[in-house]
């Protein structure tokens, strides 16, 4: 692949990187590697602060799928004939690829269609198996849906009941609650993001695991907001399961990733059944592949896959500790930023270091939806709404938020562009 | 002048007409739009077949509750079962600003509040 334009030599020297340095020795300059920049909307340049709903791609992923298309198309884990052992090499290289990113086993990792479907798996083929009636599942009130119905509609099917960590008024967990939790000695499961996508709050997820842990819970972790955006390493946060998604991470849309322990995995019965998943089929029987194959049910999304390991790569080559400088230093300038609006107040931790890339906000006066729309004609894209988040909605007591969220293409002027779109929305709107 | 944000959807965002309870009502509905958390109720007397008066309650963003201020004062007087047939033609002449696909459901939200009150449906007006 193409080397990105802002990459540093190989070996990772760019992680020594330190948030402290300057602003220009942690910008990232890769812009030019994403062809949507090239875009301009009545005269505006594109200013994408919505990476948190989905991220633009670099050339060199869309360029990626296309060849694949192109040149190597097949089916995979059947043919014997020269292609069909092209799109196999394609499709378990991106494997491989995506794994080592996150200090995942291969074996390991299973791909599945998003994030939603990889915590769907493991409601449907662990949950059922494992949370009975008397059993709880310990999910947090900063929960995306697709970390809360799964979990919802488990408890409600086998009579468990499901228990809310709550978040503080900076919007952070309590250990000490998780602590009391677990001590009630009925948790079967513990199931959290890793950045929240409202609120970007970074929880401490390799101390709730080891907690969960020691009280004989499981632990889910939903990374869909962190694995684009800092240094993850699943091994080394140990937790049973650990899922995101592709589109968040440079990748194409319609793959996801689940990665689980291996001694949990191999002890799970599939959650879809079909084709590709079976070691051999009798009338009245079937007996599963091996993992990871036994969860990936019929045609996988293999040109997906194949996308997704060029963005895993794509990032490697950035340096993830170097992307998170990039992104905390372009976090706490928009805090700073925004906090000149008059009337505005982000919710979540008030730190940069201590929240993920976004800032969801709201401005007296002004409903999120207008602010959406009145930054957006100045080629500024922010987010509107619940963000999927519901019951975190009404904690904060609020309906909607509008949310500005950064990604390695992002500058300062993305942030100036939408500072001055509010100041000049606040101005038409007479406040 | 902006071609969405008109100076009167402004006026009637900044200073809604008939917000507030209505009491005593003889028909009400509350509706949300799911997509962004709005909320917008309503309450109407009728007298003799006709909306004598209404309210709106609820929050939202500025097209809609634009929209309802605007819809309201239209709404006074009509017979009942007209306003339960009023379409979303009807709402986007009165609003006369171009409202984007994503905005529709903004603008309709009133409308769809006042027919749910008068027919018992619950359908985003067509």
């Amino acid at each position: 692949m193409n080397r990105p334009s802002g990459a540093s030599s190989p070996g990772h020297p760019a992680d020594a990187v330190s948030p402290d340095q300057p602003a220009s020795a942690r910008s990232l300059d890769v812009r030019s590697d994403f062809p949507i920049f090239a875009r301009r909307f009545d005269g505006h340049e594109l200013a994408y602060l919505d990476s948190a709903s989905t991220s633009q791609k670099p050339a060199v992923v869309i360029d990626a799928l296309a060849a694949h298309l192109r040149e190597h198309n097949a089916n995979v884990h059947r043919g014997v004939y020269a292609l069909a052992q092209e799109a196999d090499a394609a499709y378990e290289g991106a494997r491989e690829a995506v794994a080592g990113f996150v200090g995942a086993d291969p074996q390991c990792t299973i791909f599945t269609g998003n994030a939603t479907e990889a915590i769907n798996l493991v409601a449907y083929a662990w949950g059922r198996a494992n949370v009975g009636r008397g059993d709880a599942v310990l999910i947090t009130q900063m929960e995306h849906h697709a970390n809360l119905v799964p979990w919802q509609v488990l408890c409600r099917e086998r009579g468990a009941e499901l228990r809310y960590l709550e978040i503080d008024e900076r919007g952070e967990l309590s250990l000490a609650q998780l602590d009391a939790e677990l001590a009630r000695g009925d948790v079967r499961m513990v199931a959290f993001a890793h950045v929240s996508n409202v609120l970007g709050t970074i929880n401490p997820v390799a101390e709730m695991v080891g907690r969960a842990r020691e009280a004989g819970a499981a632990t889910l972790i939903d990374g869909a907001q962190a694995v684009p955006h800092m240094p993850v390493d699943v091994a080394e946060i140990g937790a049973d399961f650990y899922a995101w998604t592709g589109h968040k991470a440079l990748g194409p849309t319609g793959i996801g990733v689940l990665h689980g322990r291996r001694e949990v995995l191999e002890l799970m019965e599939p959650f879809l059944t079909g084709g590709d998943m079976i070691a051999s089929v009798e009338a009245q029987s079937a007996s599963w592949r091996e993992i990871p194959y036994r969860f990936e049910a019929g045609t996988p999304p293999i040109a997906e896959a194949v996308g997704l390991g060029v963005a895993a790569q794509y990032l490697e080559q950035l340096g993830m500790a170097r992307v998170r400088a990039h992104e905390q230093a372009l976090t706490a300038y928009m805090l700073e930023r925004l906090a000149t609006v008059p009337g505005l107040r982000v919710v979540g931790p008030p730190q940069a270091e201590r929240r993920g890339g976004l800032a969801a906000f709201t401005i007296e006066g002004l409903h999120p939806h207008d602010i959406a729309e009145l930054v957006g004609r100045e080629g500024v894209c922010v987010r509107a709404g619940h963000h999927c988040a519901q019951p975190l909605m009404r904690c904060l007591g609020v309906a909607a938020t509008a949310r500005a969220s950064v990604g390695v293409y992002n500058e300062p002027a993305d942030i100036d562009a939408l500072v001055s779109a509010l100041i000049a929305g606040r101005e038409l709107f007479g406040l | 002048m902006d071609d969405l944000y008109r100076d009167n959807i402004l006026d009637h965002y900044k200073h809604p007409r008939n917000f507030g309870e209505l009491e005593p009502h003889d028909l009400e509905a509350f509706e949300h739009n799911p997509l962004c958390g709005d909320e917008l109720g309503v309450q109407i007397r009728v007298k003799d077949g006709q909306i004598e008066d209404l309210r709106f309650h609820g929050h939202g963003c500025a097209i809609s509750q634009a929209a309802a201020s605007i819809a309201s004062e239209e709404l006074k007087g009509m017979d009942v079962e007209e306003a339960g047939r009023l379409g979303a033609d009807w709402m986007l002449e009165l609003l006369g600003i171009p409202v984007s696909a994503t905005r529709r459901k903004c603008a309709l939200l009133s409308l769809k509040a006042v027919r749910g009150a008068v027919t018992g449906e619950n359908a985003w007006p067509a």
